[in-house]
């Protein structure tokens, strides 16, 4: 087994160091902190559980070695109400009723607030291609795009129709 | 609480968030998946790789030698604190460690335990196995008659009176059969003026719940307290403790929020080996399964399903006739239930004299099954309603029209002899047909593109008799928690029970505060399966909110208080006590009425406390290049009595009809002689966002349901009974082709297609 390996790397905004194996992956490295809001489900990058924003793009913490976040800035989920406040996405997946058994929703809000960031009002066929690579068993998919078009709105600051 | 937080009734029937509505978009809900115990060991478990032999030899010296390693057990090590370690919930047929014979691929035969999961999994490398390979068998209806013995006799569970006689049977695959004879079916035959059969198979395939199943073991004290990934805390406690022979009080069973169940984590899946793992080490555990690994510790059923019919010049159905073969696996697991507790609903939702069902539990060298989101009705479904609408096309008549004259309605016995209590069949029958717009022209398409529409109707009965109990605590502030072993996996159970305890005390749900399920403190329930916790449950919490009350009313009377005296609860124990303190504890429990179908003839004057009705409608795109089907709009329609919260009901309705459209299109669990090749995601494909049709739409149908708490009922898997009937249905009417084997994948209605076009497969 290799040894030990320390890296540096900012986490939700506050500089932190880690000792980790080579093998490790993000999420097991997001687990030394507490944070389970990245959750390991398939394990091969196909179902967007354990989605973390590294370097300001989501990866697959599952897939994603611990040892390449050095030097780098890490976001999960956890620190969209670092304020307080929950974000738009947020509010509107509880709106929405888009949350079921919760497994996958950590890893469909980050998808949801990168695409938002990259298009402010998708359609509906944007939005299932954007949200295409994650799974949810429970089904909640309708409830899913009905939020994103919600949080659309809340952050145009669009009355809710 | 105080008077000024008091709403009026009200609650019932609105849709507040879920109250873990915070917890699970911020990432921080608490799962089992979360839980790490102090200097706990990491086991990852040997799986046999071979479908079915008797084990010579295992070598774990090399496994034990891994620095890292702590320790690797087997079934002789198991034996030393548990003699006879087979459990089961109907039969006590499945080892905790394969002990003399392994029975399926991918089955537990020893366990390492280590530091780190990494370790463990580089041991697991190292053990070596060497078996003598019997012959296997893997098909449901040749394991009937095959010379090939999955096990030596049947060990059936003291637990249920109609399976005691099978105890020593040897010989045979079939681990139950069970029987119902309605009628005469034999002189039926001979009146009817046309007699249809046709034969039907469903694949096994996977639950893929998206927290794979998780379970973690310590002891503390004298209690050995389990956390895992279940939905039964209750029967895993009892079945811990008969298994070491330890009083159900020294076991302690902890279940937080669920990713995801739909019967995956029923009964015991990783509890036993996790514990005694823990006992062995006599150090803490985790094992986690892998979502590969998932699928070898537990599958749902494949089936064959014969349907015989007889048919009137009226188009009235007289008699059927139906066979019924569970691919249950290896282990029996709760497949016998399966068999006989879906299987009298197996003619269908239909008013038929004569009916004859024989439906078998059989084992085979594969994984072991149980249900899947519908507890073996979707597979039933499968096969009736494909056969209805094939008798229906053959004879001319409208789908719709052939199963208005044929339906179950108000009043009229269902095979078993139970009066069907409503007319909710028709009304959901209606509501589709209304919301398909069926009786406007319709455009099938005339290029490659064709369009068709289908529509099929399904009913359920609910698991019966079952228990569930409740206690409702008042603090002395007046706030008030809710303990229940309901485990909350996303059907919003934890919401729905507030609200009903809300209802009663009339409080609003979300200053209720439910306890996650811990068996120490929160009382039984017989578990969180087949859509029974709005019924089950919401009386046993309904009762126990009414016993609160009417413990504070009696306070209120004991320190003087008139009727009707607007004081906070609060108050009341101020006063009564003289400080904040003390408590009120309400208690409720529910058993429904039932009688047990008779052995002889399968009849039952009450065979469910309630019935769940469901149908779906579809209209599908069928590309004939390709064979690809794309579901273009779906509407299911579901009798779900009163509803608690609407939106919570609706996203029941529409998330089991998603989950179907991957058993209708293409989930499917694939065998190379009982090697499953398709275990991870990347081969087993579920539904994603593009799947799912644009226009989907939930109708509800409000049935009588006046033994259910405010008129409410379950309704987690009403919507999966219609989707892949449906599907073939509109299949057959876009392009003549009739599937009858799932999955409906673009291979096989292309073939289909090249059949009835009399072309050879491959030629272009």
């Amino acid at each position: 087994m290799p040894d030990l390996r320390t890296i540096k790397f900012r986490l939700n905004g506050v500089a932190v160091a880690a000792q980790i194996k080579l093998y490790h992956n993000l999420v097991e490295l997001l687990q030394q902190f507490n944070l389970f809001g990245a959750r390991e489900s398939c394990g091969q990058g196909l179902c967007g559980c354990c989605t973390a924003i590294v370097a300001g793009k989501a990866v697959s913490g599952c897939l994603y070695l611990a040892a390449l976040v050095d030097g780098k800035d890490v976001k999960t989920i956890e620190h969209l109400d670092s304020c307080g406040k929950l974000s738009a996405v947020q509010e509107a997946f509880i709106e929405a009723g888009a949350v079921q058994c919760g497994f996958c929703t950590s890893g469909f809000i980050l998808m949801t607030e990168q695409l938002l960031d990259a298009n402010p009002n998708p359609n509906d066929s944007k939005i299932r291609e954007y949200l295409a690579g994650n799974l949810c068993r429970c089904g909640s998919y309708p409830e899913i795009s009905a939020a994103v078009k919600i949080a659309a709105r809340k952050r145009r600051n669009v009355p809710p129709t | 609480m105080s008077i000024s937080d008091r709403i009026p009734a009200g609650t019932f029937g609105s849709s507040p968030p879920r109250l873990e509505s915070y917890a699970k978009v911020t990432g921080r809900a608490e799962y089992t998946h979360n839980v790490q115990l102090p200097n706990m060991l990491h086991g990852k478990i040997f799986r046999s790789s071979i479908a079915h032999g008797r084990i010579r030899r295992i070598d774990v010296t090399a496994a034990k030698a891994l620095p890292g390693v702590h320790s690797v057990f087997t079934a002789a090590d198991v034996c030393k604190l548990v003699p006879n370690p087979y459990y089961g919930p109907a039969f006590h047929d499945q080892p905790i460690l394969a002990l003399d014979k392994v029975r399926y691929v991918g089955e537990a035969v020893a366990v390492v335990l280590a530091d780190d999961p990494h370790t463990a999994e580089q041991a697991v490398q190292l053990i070596v196995a060497d078996y003598e390979e019997l012959p296997a068998v893997f098909d449901e209806v040749e394991a009937v008659t095959s010379a090939t013995f999955v096990h030596d006799e049947l060990k059936p569970a003291k637990t249920f009176a109609d399976l005691k006689h099978l105890a020593g049977r040897s010989n045979t695959n079939v681990i139950v059969e069970f029987k119902l004879d309605r009628g005469d079916v034999k002189n039926a035959w001979a009146a009817a003026d046309r007699i249809f059969e046709h034969t039907f198979r469903t694949p096994m395939v996977a639950h893929t719940a998206l927290e794979p199943l998780v379970s973690l073991a310590e002891m503390n004290g004298s209690t050995l307290t389990i956390h895992t990934a279940s939905q039964m805390p209750s029967f895993v406690r009892i079945e811990i403790a008969r298994l070491l022979g330890w009083p159900e009080s020294r076991i302690r069973v902890k279940v937080l929020h669920l990713g995801g169940g739909f019967a995956a984590k029923t009964y015991i899946k990783l509890e036993a080996i996790v514990a005694l793992s823990t006992l062995l080490a006599n150090r803490p555990v985790r094992i986690a399964a892998t979502m590969e690994e998932q699928a070898y510790v537990i599958a749902s059923h494949a089936t064959t399903c014969r349907i015989k019919s007889g048919v009137n010049k009226a188009g009235r159905v007289i008699a059927r006739q139906c066979d019924v073969w569970w691919n249950c696996g290896a282990y029996a697991d709760v497949g016998p239930r399966i068999s006989q507790k879906s299987g009298f609903t197996a003619a269908g939702p239909y008013d038929i004299e004569n009916v004859l069902i024989r439906s078998r539990g059989v084992y085979t060298n594969l994984p072991l099954c149980t249900g899947r989101r519908g507890f073996g009705v979707p597979n039933l479904s499968w096969a009736y309603e494909s056969h209805t609408d094939m008798i229906a096309r053959d004879l001319g008549v409208d789908p719709i029209e052939f199963r208005r004259r044929n339906l179950l309605r108000e009043g009229k016995e269902q095979a078993t002899g139970t009066v069907m209590p409503d007319d909710s069949i028709a009304q959901v029958l209606d509501r589709l047909a209304e919301r398909m717009n069926w009786s406007a022209p319709f455009e099938r398409g005339h290029g490659v593109m064709r369009y068709g529409r289908g529509v099929a109707v399904g009913f359920k009965a609910v698991i019966a008799p079952t228990t569930s109990v409740a206690t409702i605590t008042i603090n002395a502030d007046g706030s008030c928690i809710l303990n229940i072993s309901t485990v909350d996996m996303g059907q919003g159970s934890d919401t729905v029970m507030a609200q009903i305890a809300a209802e009663v005390l009339g409080i609003t749900a979300q200053s209720i505060k439910v306890s996650h399920p811990d068996t120490d403190l929160t009382p039984y329930d017989m578990g969180t399966v087949g859509s029974r916790s709005t019924f089950h449950m919401g009386n046993a919490v309904k009762l126990a909110a009414e016993d609160a009350r009417s413990k504070i009313e009696a306070l209120a009377r004991e320190i003087g208080l008139t009727k009707g005296s607007n004081y906070p609860w609060s108050e009341l124990f101020h006063r009564r006590y003289g400080m904040q303190a003390g408590n009120i504890v309400g208690m409720g429990t529910f058993i429904p009425p039932y009688a047990a179908p008779s052995s002889e003839s399968g009849h039952s004057a009450n065979v469910t406390p309630y019935w769940m009705v469901g149908g779906t409608g579809v209209e599908v795109e069928v590309d004939g290049e390709t064979g690809r089907v794309r579901i273009t709009k779906l509407i299911t329609a579901a009798d779900c009595g009163a509803l608690v919260n609407p939106r919570i009901a609706e996203t029941q309705l529409s998330g089991a009809a998603i989950m179907q459209i991957g058993y209708a299109l293409f989930e499917k669990m694939d065998f190379d002689g009982g090697q499953l090749t398709n275990a991870s995601l990347a081969d087993y494909n579920i539904p994603g966002m593009q799947d799912i049709p644009l226009a989907l739409v939930s109708v509800f149908v409000e049935g009588d349901q006046q033994g259910g708490p405010f008129g409410a009922k379950g309704l987690g898997e009403s919507g999966t009974f219609g989707v892949a009937p449906a599907v073939a249905n509109a299949i057959h009417d876009a392009i003549g082709v009739r599937l009858i084997n799932l999955p409906m994948t673009a291979e096989s209605v292309l073939r289909g297609l090249h059949k009835i076009q009399g072309r050879q497969w491959g030629d272009e």
